[in-house]
């Protein structure tokens, strides 16, 4: 008998010829799918056409997203487009998307069914950690490890040790998953998962969506981990069935796995979160955010965090009939061109322009800075992403408040901080 | 190694937005990189830093973005080694993959302008200025395998050549 794995253990073993792993272990282990978007592909293909091989491991267990600056912001970043554009016709990537077809990397190949539960996926971009939602291990690196698994189709890890974080309990209304990741890492601060590995789990969760799931597993890294991942369930499969085009393998962990510590948060003692510049960290319930009385001057709904159609729905089911406070800018932004048409479907649009919203094409755009609204020199923003690091949306000056995609509609109306229930 | 150079030291949780802005990333050439390195920490870092300073910090150094900019940008602004107490894991990797040398040790007890002689092989951080030794956390023999052989990509060429070779 081999010793009990975690589910994270487990994948990673069966992406080696090994046949035990501790953690600690550095490993070379297989992956089965290389993501990179435009604005780190570019330094990984410039790295692999230095490396010797004369194509890549496998064209169709790589993918080329360019979602930061697309459409290209301006001539430079139109350039590293292009890069991508060139290397993924000359090495026939099957899962390279252009256009009409781009999502934000994290929302569009769970989407796509290009992700799958036990799988093992690197990504030149931290969010990679997100698909620990469908029951894969997958993890954020650089653009040399992406050039190497390019070429060779694997990456060497050190088998993390895992944290099980237990959410027990009812959410109350507006709670999201935003809300219990943004709880967590205010609990255990921003480093408090550094290398490790999350493996959340919980009545909670049957009470949630995959999307709810996504923003989780999304924002593990804000915790310093290397992955936030959730055994799969029914809610899982359900997710997954239909869009799955090849075969995938459910993994969990043993019943006496080992765990670094096991922490247990009651979710019915937990309100929607705002976190305060300039870190993650700096949670507080939205209620004392709100008796602050803080003005804000944009507000935006989007992101790989929080740009799923789930999200769209509660803020329009806040804004429908209503109008944003003068002076303020709401800027919507559907994470995938699935989720756009769906919106367009449901009458979301609408609700968003006609409350004086913008609505723009999926982008990852302003979350870091890029394009698509960003901040003059001391303005605030409420922003349903993942980071509010000095200066991420704009000016150095500027500041930025994580929270839901509720409060960040909420906050809209009202021109400042408020929970949702203030304008519901 | 031995490596002699003075410090700019900055606090915990420097992250790879303050390192290099995402507003500069539609252009991943190191020396337009290394004209903004930590710009959003220190705006007179690049204008100050020359060969063979050191960059010393305290705790998630580097944590945010997985962006290799960051270290190409300090690579690119002749700073060989970032002292820490702790580094996020992506810049850590990402560090030793470019072959920018880390050491996480106690910082506490360097400042900004103390001069500092370091044996990367000892992990000996001698402060000159201070007349203090501190001694950094042993590397990994992985992650020093890895850097003498010149990092991820040369590893990868000699892995090509290698496997060419077999097939011969």
């Amino acid at each position: 008998m081999s010793n009990p794995l975690t589910i994270t253990e487990k994948i990673i073993l069966a992406h080696t010829d090994l046949e035990s792993c501790s953690p600690g272990d550095i490993v070379s282990a297989r992956v089965d799918i290389a993501l990179g978007n435009d604005i780190t592909a570019p330094i990984a293909i410039r790295e692999f056409d230095t490396i010797g091989v004369c194509d890549v491991f496998d064209n169709e267990k790589i993918a080329l997203v360019p979602d930061h600056f697309v459409p290209n912001k301006d001539i430079a970043s139109a350039k590293q487009a292009k890069t991508l554009r060139e290397f993924a016709k000359k090495y026939n990537i099957k899962y390279y998307f252009e256009s009409g077809e781009v999502g934000i990397e994290h929302a569009l190949l769970p989407e796509q069914g290009i992700v799958l539960p036990g799988d093992l996926v690197i990504g030149a971009d931290s969010h990679t950690c997100t698909y620990g939602a469908l029951g894969a291990f997958s993890t954020g690196v650089g653009s040399t490890d992406l050039a190497y698994a390019m070429a060779f189709g694997e990456a060497w890890l050190k088998i993390p040790y895992s944290i099980k974080v237990v959410f027990d309990g009812k959410p109350n209304k507006w709670v999201s998953g935003k809300d219990l990741i943004l709880f967590l890492i205010g609990k255990i601060g921003v480093e408090g998962a550094n290398y490790m590995a999350l493996e959340f789990s919980g009545t909670t969760f049957k009470y949630l969506t995959m999307a709810d799931r996504f923003s989780i597993s999304n924002m593990a890294i804000e915790a310093g981990a290397k992955s936030g991942i959730f055994e799969p369930d029914e809610i899982t499969e359900e997710y997954v069935s239909k869009r799955a085009k090849r075969d995938y393998t459910i993994y969990k962990s043993d019943p006496d796995a080992q765990y670094l510590k096991t922490l247990k948060y009651d979710t019915v003692k937990i309100n929607p979160q705002v976190a305060f510049p300039h870190l993650p960290e700096n949670s507080v319930d939205v209620k004392e955010a709100s008796a602050k009385n803080i003005k804000i001057d944009q507000s935006v709904i989007g992101s790989c965090t929080n740009g799923r159609i789930e999200d769209l729905r509660i803020a329009a089911s806040i804004l429908k009939g209503k109008k944003i406070a003068k002076y303020t800018r709401l800027i919507v932004i559907p994470a995938t061109p699935e989720i756009y048409l769906m919106a367009e479907k449901e009458g979301l649009i609408d609700i968003f322009m006609n409350a004086g919203g913008v609505v723009s094409t999926p982008t990852c755009g302003p979350c870091l800075g890029g394009y698509m609204g960003i901040l003059a020199d001391g303005e605030k923003a409420i922003s349903s992403t993942n980071r509010n690091f000095k200066g991420r949306m704009g000016d150095i000056t500027s500041e930025v408040y994580l929270a839901n995609p509720a409060v960040c509609a909420a906050s809209a109306i009202t021109g400042k901080i408020s929970s949702p229930d203030e304008v519901a | 190694m031995l490596l002699k150079g003075k410090v700019f030291k900055f606090a915990d949780n420097i992250d790879t937005d303050a390192i290099i802005p995402a507003r500069y990333l539609n252009d991943s050439d190191p020396e337009n990189l290394r004209k903004h390195c930590m710009e959003d920490a220190d705006p007179s870092f690049a204008s100050k830093v020359n060969k063979g300073d050191f960059i010393a910090a305290g705790v998630n150094f580097g944590c945010g973005s997985s962006r290799e900019h960051a270290p190409i940008a300090i690579k690119a602004s002749g700073v060989p080694l970032v002292i820490a107490k702790s580094f996020a894991r992506i810049f850590y990797r990402n560090s030793f993959n470019i072959g920018l040398l880390i050491l996480e040790a106690d910082t506490d007890s360097i400042d900004s302008e103390d001069v500092l002689e370091v044996d990367t092989d000892k992990g000996e951080i001698k402060n000159i200025t201070k007349n203090i030794t501190v001694y950094a956390k042993p590397i990994p023999k992985f992650m020093a395998e890895l850097v003498s052989a010149g990092g991820l990509m040369e590893h990868a060429r000699k892995r090509v050549k290698k496997e060419g070779e077999l097939k011969k």
